[in-house]
């Protein structure tokens, strides 16, 4: 199986603080790769080095490598912004900007260069259908994206990112402020587009992990405690502490 | 026990109520006050010869104060065509690119910018300014241009530390979210933070107008206070703050109340600045 992100003993540090110490995994190309554990384990912390979002925090320490389809974005020549847009985030809470929903969905492009009208209007309608939005949304698209209920918000981030046509999509906890029936939309469009991308998913809720991850990992303290495919993990967890997250004893 | 409790609580509630209740009698005061003495000339004269009336010879019955009030809306505008840009630049390289330490470092000089006095200002404007202006490109150098660079100095602190309040309360999430999809810095400042900010600016222009367009001592060093309407950035200006300063001290009967008269007119404008400062501010603040 083709590897799309590799992690090398990868240690961040925040101030003195070591926050991710040592941790090494292979992300499949065109899975869902999950990760869950408790609060402060260091999920959103790898992510932000995937994207290096992290640069922006202020005294930052990163050793070890990260490589993306064996580029070293770490120590290569790597520009945060370029990489940016070969991968979309979404967060835990849906943050459109405060415009319509067209020019959120057609920001990432722009920002690229595409001016052409037609352009930028087949790839609002597709990163829309792609999102199991453009139902809702076909003929509201100059609303404000404010407007949106949550669940439209974060399928709107959700299309928002795919507009940057991706290779990697990255989310954090995306269904933590979401119900039930949003989730299922979310989870509905991430089992599409694993097709076409590869996804890693950060939740809190194992079930959703079980749910529809290929791969699970268990962070813990900073450190990767168990990796493998969800039904190996779910079902013969190799680790104590994995069985007792999932199993809801802790975390 | 309880009883004391409550009776000091009491008491407290009463001192507060009257302090804060008598700056609002001053801020009464002094409107009544200046209203009292400028507004009989306003009914003897007549508001149109006084507000479009191009003659101030207030010892001959001339209260014309049309040119100061063109000569303070021009020193304003020069002001903020001035102070707005800088202003907003250094707010933003404040908020968006200076580090922690930076800040602590800046914030505090400007600050101390604010609490310089005017006549300090207005000291450096003649030595200075005036000069470089009367050699480089004529006339006296008491002028429009010398008069709008000093007090475009003077407002950077309202314009950088309200625009700084303001693009600070727009939320990380936005930045984070232009980031994520693959926006430079400056494509998020430009693209959102600004716009999300945009009320809290304009508000800190207009707080900065207003108090360019009220400052007096500075201007007066270094205007000329000619009483004609300038024809260009080089003419020498007097303003509504400056006729005041400037002819208060010996001014008597009809003549005090011409000045008085000003002072309403300065009042109005002031008046009318802030409130559509604070309009935006309020709409900045329930969005
Ligand atoms: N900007 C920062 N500065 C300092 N410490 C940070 C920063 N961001 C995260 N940390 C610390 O790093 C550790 C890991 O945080 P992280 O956000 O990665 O955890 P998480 O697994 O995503 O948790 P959650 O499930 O609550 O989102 C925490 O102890 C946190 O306090
Ligand atoms: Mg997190």
């Amino acid at each position: 199986m083709d590897i799309k992100i590799q992690v090398e003993n990868l240690k961040i540090f925040f101030d003195k603080n070591e926050v991710l110490k040592g941790v090494s995994i292979d992300v499949y190309r065109n899975r869902i790769t999950g990760f869950m554990g408790p609060a402060g384990s260091g999920k959103s912390t790898l992510i932000s080095a995937f994207n290096r979002m992290i640069d922006f925090e202020e005294d930052v320490k990163i050793e070890g490598k990260i490589y993306i389809d064996g580029v070293d974005i770490i120590n290569g020549d790597i520009d945060g912004v370029s990489l940016r847009r070969q991968i979309g985030t979404v967060f835990a809470v849906p943050i459109p900007l405060p415009r319509s929903v067209f020019d959120n969905i057609a920001y990432g492009p722009r920002l690229k260069g595409i001016t052409d009208k037609t352009e930028l209007n087949e790839l609002v309608r597709d990163s829309l259908k792609k999102a199991f939005l453009w139902d809702e949304m076909k003929d509201r698209l100059s609303m404000s994206a404010l407007k949106l209920s949550g669940g439209q918000q974060q399928r709107l981030c959700l299309a928002r990112s795919l507009a940057l046509k991706p290779e990697i999509i990255l989310l954090d906890e995306p269904c933590s402020g979401l119900d039930p029936i949003s989730t299922a939309k979310i989870e509905d469009a991430l089992n599409e587009l694993k097709k076409e991308f590869t996804i890693i998913l950060v939740s809190n809720n194992t079930k959703q992990i079980a749910r529809i991850s290929d791969y699970s990992a268990f962070f813990y303290m900073g450190e990767l405690i168990e990796y493998g495919p969800t039904e190996r993990v779910f079902t013969f967890p190799s680790q104590k502490q994995t069985e007792d997250y999932i199993s809801g004893k802790f975390g | 026990m309880i009883k004391t409790k409550i009776d000091k609580e009491f008491i407290v509630k009463i001192i507060l109520t009257t302090f804060a209740f008598s700056s609002l009698l001053f801020l009464f005061l002094i409107f009544s006050f200046i209203l009292f003495e400028g507004l009989p000339l306003f009914l003897k004269v007549g508001l149109k010869k006084i507000i479009f009336g191009f003659k101030w010879a207030p010892t001959k019955g001339s209260f014309g104060i049309f040119p100061m009030i063109i000569s303070s809306f021009f020193v304003t505008f020069g002001a903020l065509i001035i102070g707005a840009p800088l202003g907003l630049s250094c707010a933003i390289y404040l908020s968006e690119y200076s580090g922690k330490k930076m800040k602590m470092f800046l914030k505090p000089a400007l600050e101390l910018l604010a609490g310089i006095p005017s006549v300090v200002y207005g000291f450096l404007g003649v030595i200075y300014i005036v000069p470089i202006i009367r050699n480089n490109f004529g006339g006296a150098g008491f002028s429009l241009l010398a008069t709008s660079i000093i007090l475009g100095v003077m407002i950077l602190p309202t314009i950088i530390s309200i625009s700084f309040d303001a693009i600070m309360s727009v939320p990380k999430t936005y930045r984070e979210g232009s980031f994520a999809m693959g926006a430079t810095k400056w494509q998020t400042i430009y693209k959102v933070v600004v716009p999300s900010a945009r009320s809290g600016i304009l508000a800190s222009f207009i707080l900065g107008m207003g108090r360019a367009i009220g400052e007096t001592m500075a201007v007066i060093m270094v205007a000329g206070n000619a009483l004609k309407i300038p024809t260009s950035i080089l003419d020498p200006l007097r303003t509504l703050t400056g006729n005041i300063a400037l002819e208060l001290a010996y001014a008597t009967g009809d003549h005090r109340m011409g000045l008085f008269s000003t002072g309403v007119v300065l009042l109005v404008i002031i008046m009318i600045l802030n409130y559509i400062a604070n309009f935006g501010i309020k709409r900045r603040v329930i969005k």
